[in-house]
């Protein structure tokens, strides 16, 4: 397993600058340049010398490999100093955003919180109800509980969530009054009170989400039940006088479980994604969000650096679903 | 324990249907046997004939809906298992009952480790504790003939052999030290070798424990090999029923004779083709008003398309106690022996 895994890691590398080059590359090709957001107004020659501070008029390479030296070396060491309060990475160039003329990381780890705590609670949430849902209805395939489990699943993943969480907002908050309709992102909890206005303030964005998350992984797990539900090993555990709560709650769900893992964690990295729709409807001002301002605002760095954050979380959870499987099936093993 | 007289189970009038879109498909019409203490019943008959399914519905393994067990009374010890609460009939799966299936290559569960497998009857059934499961596992194990037992109880079902992985389903059939074992074609998907191993392995195990078993089997072979007494199904129903020597001398059945017909024969010349039986067995969607064979029957007459043939005693004895038959048409007394 580990030398496996050591491999894999090694992998990543080539994999990883390939990504890196094709983002750098694409991002590049978009048309703009950080010019056309500096006022006409500015005289030409500072234009010039604004420019020429940003890095944009040197070569596509020397850029290519400015950004990665940037991306590997310089913001890591930040990173470390503001850790540790050295100062390794100073007068060093970082990463920095055309539209707020800052470092992009920082700006980056302002939104994260927000889109871990609204996005990564929703997941959460979708992951805990499918399990159940999943579970009971393919035990009891065709009763009143999986028509339901069906027809919520059918709902979850055909109604888009703007359209949800529109419908959330009329109903909760415009005619129930039970939730604010905007998220505000600087409420601080500091006590039981705070706490609470957090909790309903978050209440939306998650049902939204949780909704769609729960919707899909419910009808993996259900038919990954009933896959296994017919096998000959389940009849050989019922023969054995097993509790029919043991046959299915260890036989048959631990074989489910293995691709439903795998789904699972193949799904964190759209986590650190954000939902750029849901975070927009609900004023959650997170990763998503960013995103988006930042192509509006054609700030390049933010956008390559970002989607290349995606990237790697993607290829290091695609390593973990990897594992995860070897752990779960005995069948494979990787050395 | 109950009686030493009675037998150990004993099925009346079983009978099962399957309920499907297209109506409703009769599985198992009147079945009726009997199982002495000891005793090895040989159960033969194509594919089809109902013989898994039968003994599927003795301890209600069969998926219900669609499967409908309607009639029928099957004693063990005197119980009957199909009046059983599901909670009291679970106490008789694996205890009292030892089921042994088909295909081993799908019958164990990837993810647990043998030794897991093999200790759940033991711990739900026995209350024993992890240590004496253990312990009573590696004992298994080496009762079914698994060299280094021990170590063996830590591996996974995918690391062992078919042969080996039919052994350990024995293991687990036999763990509570049942009073029947049901082995439905227990050696159909082994090679030749090692379905030979597995059946010195039951007679072994016959000999040392005692308990009565139904061998269920499509191998005319197997059965003479190990059966006490063989019952011939067919669409459904017993056909035949007689001891084991008796039936392959004086085979009354015409479908019997039509199976003892196809075994090919290592002595004498070659013939040019092996005997065959013509047609399907039938796919039985309403209840037989008529002999289920009559269409691939040589010896049909009008009686056969009339009524469906009782069981009728041959050597006088009671039906299900000596040798009898479900037939209208009688065996002329002299038979050549063919397959003694």
């Amino acid at each position: 397993m580990l030398t496996y895994t050591l491999r894999r890691l090694l992998l990543a590398i080539p994999t990883l600058l390939l990504i890196s080059l094709v983002i750098f590359l694409l991002v590049d090709l978009a048309p703009g340049s950080p010019a056309s957001e500096i006022p006409l107004t500015v005289p030409p020659e500072v234009r010039m010398k604004i420019l020429e501070a940003l890095g944009v008029n040197e070569p596509l390479h020397v850029r290519y490999l400015l950004w990665l030296k940037q991306f590997f070396w310089v913001e890591p060491l930040n990173g470390f100093d503001s850790l540790f309060g050295t100062n390794f990475a100073e007068g060093m160039q970082r990463i920095i955003s055309y539209q707020s003329r800052s470092p992009v990381f920082p700006l980056i780890g302002e939104r994260l919180p927000q889109t871990l705590t609204v996005i990564g609670t929703a997941y959460l949430l979708g992951v805990v109800i499918a399990l159940p849902i999943g579970i009971y209805s393919a035990y009891r395939q065709y009763s009143l509980f999986d028509q339901f489990g069906t027809m919520f699943a059918m709902i979850g993943f055909s109604v888009p969530t703007f359209f949800t969480g529109t419908l959330f907002i009329i109903i909760f908050a415009v005619w129930l009054g039970w939730f604010p309709t905007k998220y505000d992102t600087t409420l601080v909890v500091a006590d039981w009170e705070s706490f609470l206005k957090q909790l309903r303030q978050m209440a939306m964005p998650v049902m939204v989400l949780g909704l769609a998350n729960a919707a899909a992984i419910s009808r993996y797990m259900r038919s990954s039940m009933l896959e296994n539900m017919g096998q000959d090993y389940v009849r050989t555990a019922r023969a054995k006088g097993l509790d029919e709560q043991v046959v299915v709650l260890k036989h048959v769900l631990r074989n489910s479980l293995i691709p439903v893992v795998t789904v699972i964690a193949l799904g964190i990295p759209s986590i650190f994604g954000g939902a750029i729709i849901t975070e927009n409807l609900f004023g959650v001002n997170g990763i998503g969000s960013a995103l988006i301002q930042a192509i509006r605002g054609n700030d390049l760095p933010m956008v390559q650096t970002l989607a290349f954050i995606f990237a790697i979380l993607i290829v290091a959870f695609n390593l973990i679903a990897d594992l995860l499987y070897g752990m779960l099936d005995p069948r494979i093993r990787y050395d | 324990m109950a009686d030493r007289a009675l037998p150990v189970l004993e099925v009346k009038g079983l009978r099962t249907v399957f309920r499907t879109r297209g109506g409703e498909i009769h599985a198992v019409n009147d079945v009726s046997f009997h199982l002495e203490r000891g005793e090895l019943l040989g159960v033969v008959g194509e594919s089809g004939s109902g013989k898994s399914v039968t003994m599927m519905s003795l301890i209600r393994l069969l998926p219900a809906p669609p499967a409908d067990i309607r009639n029928g009374e099957v004693l063990l010890n005197g119980a009957d298992l199909l009046k059983m609460t599901p909670e009291e009939l679970r106490k008789v799966r694996g205890a009292k009952v030892g089921f042994v299936f088909q295909d081993p290559m799908t019958s164990l569960n990837p993810v647990f480790t043998i030794g897991n497998q093999i200790m759940e009857p033991l711990r739900a059934h026995m209350g024993m504790t992890k240590a004496e499961a253990e312990t009573r596992a590696v004992e298994l194990l080496d009762l079914v003939g698994i060299p280094d037992a021990r170590k063996r109880l830590k591996a996974y079902p995918h690391q062992f052999s078919g042969g080996m992985r039919q052994r350990v389903m024995i293991a687990i059939a036999l763990a509570c030290d049942p009073d029947v074992l049901i082995a439905d074609e227990p050696t159909t998907a082994l090679d030749v070798t090692i379905q030979a191993q597995i059946l010195e392995l039951v007679k072994e195990l016959r000999q040392k424990l005692g308990m009565a078993i139904i061998w269920i089997t499509h191998d005319l072979g197997v059965i003479a090999g190990i059966a006490d007494r063989v019952m011939v199904m067919y669409g459904g129903q017993v056909v035949e029923q007689a001891p084991v020597g008796e039936l392959f001398a004086n085979p009354q059945h015409p479908y019997t004779r039509a199976l003892l017909k196809t075994v090919p024969k290592i002595s004498g010349g070659r013939e040019a083709r092996l005997k065959v039986i013509e047609g399907q067995p039938p796919i039985l969607t309403q209840a037989l008003m008529a002999c289920p064979f009559r269409n691939r029957c040589e010896y049909r007459h009008e009686a056969c398309d009339k009524a469906n043939p009782a069981r009728r005693a041959i050597d006088g004895r009671p039906v299900g106690r000596g040798h009898d038959v479900a037939c209208h048409w009688h065996a002329p007394a002299a038979q050549e022996v063919e397959h003694a």
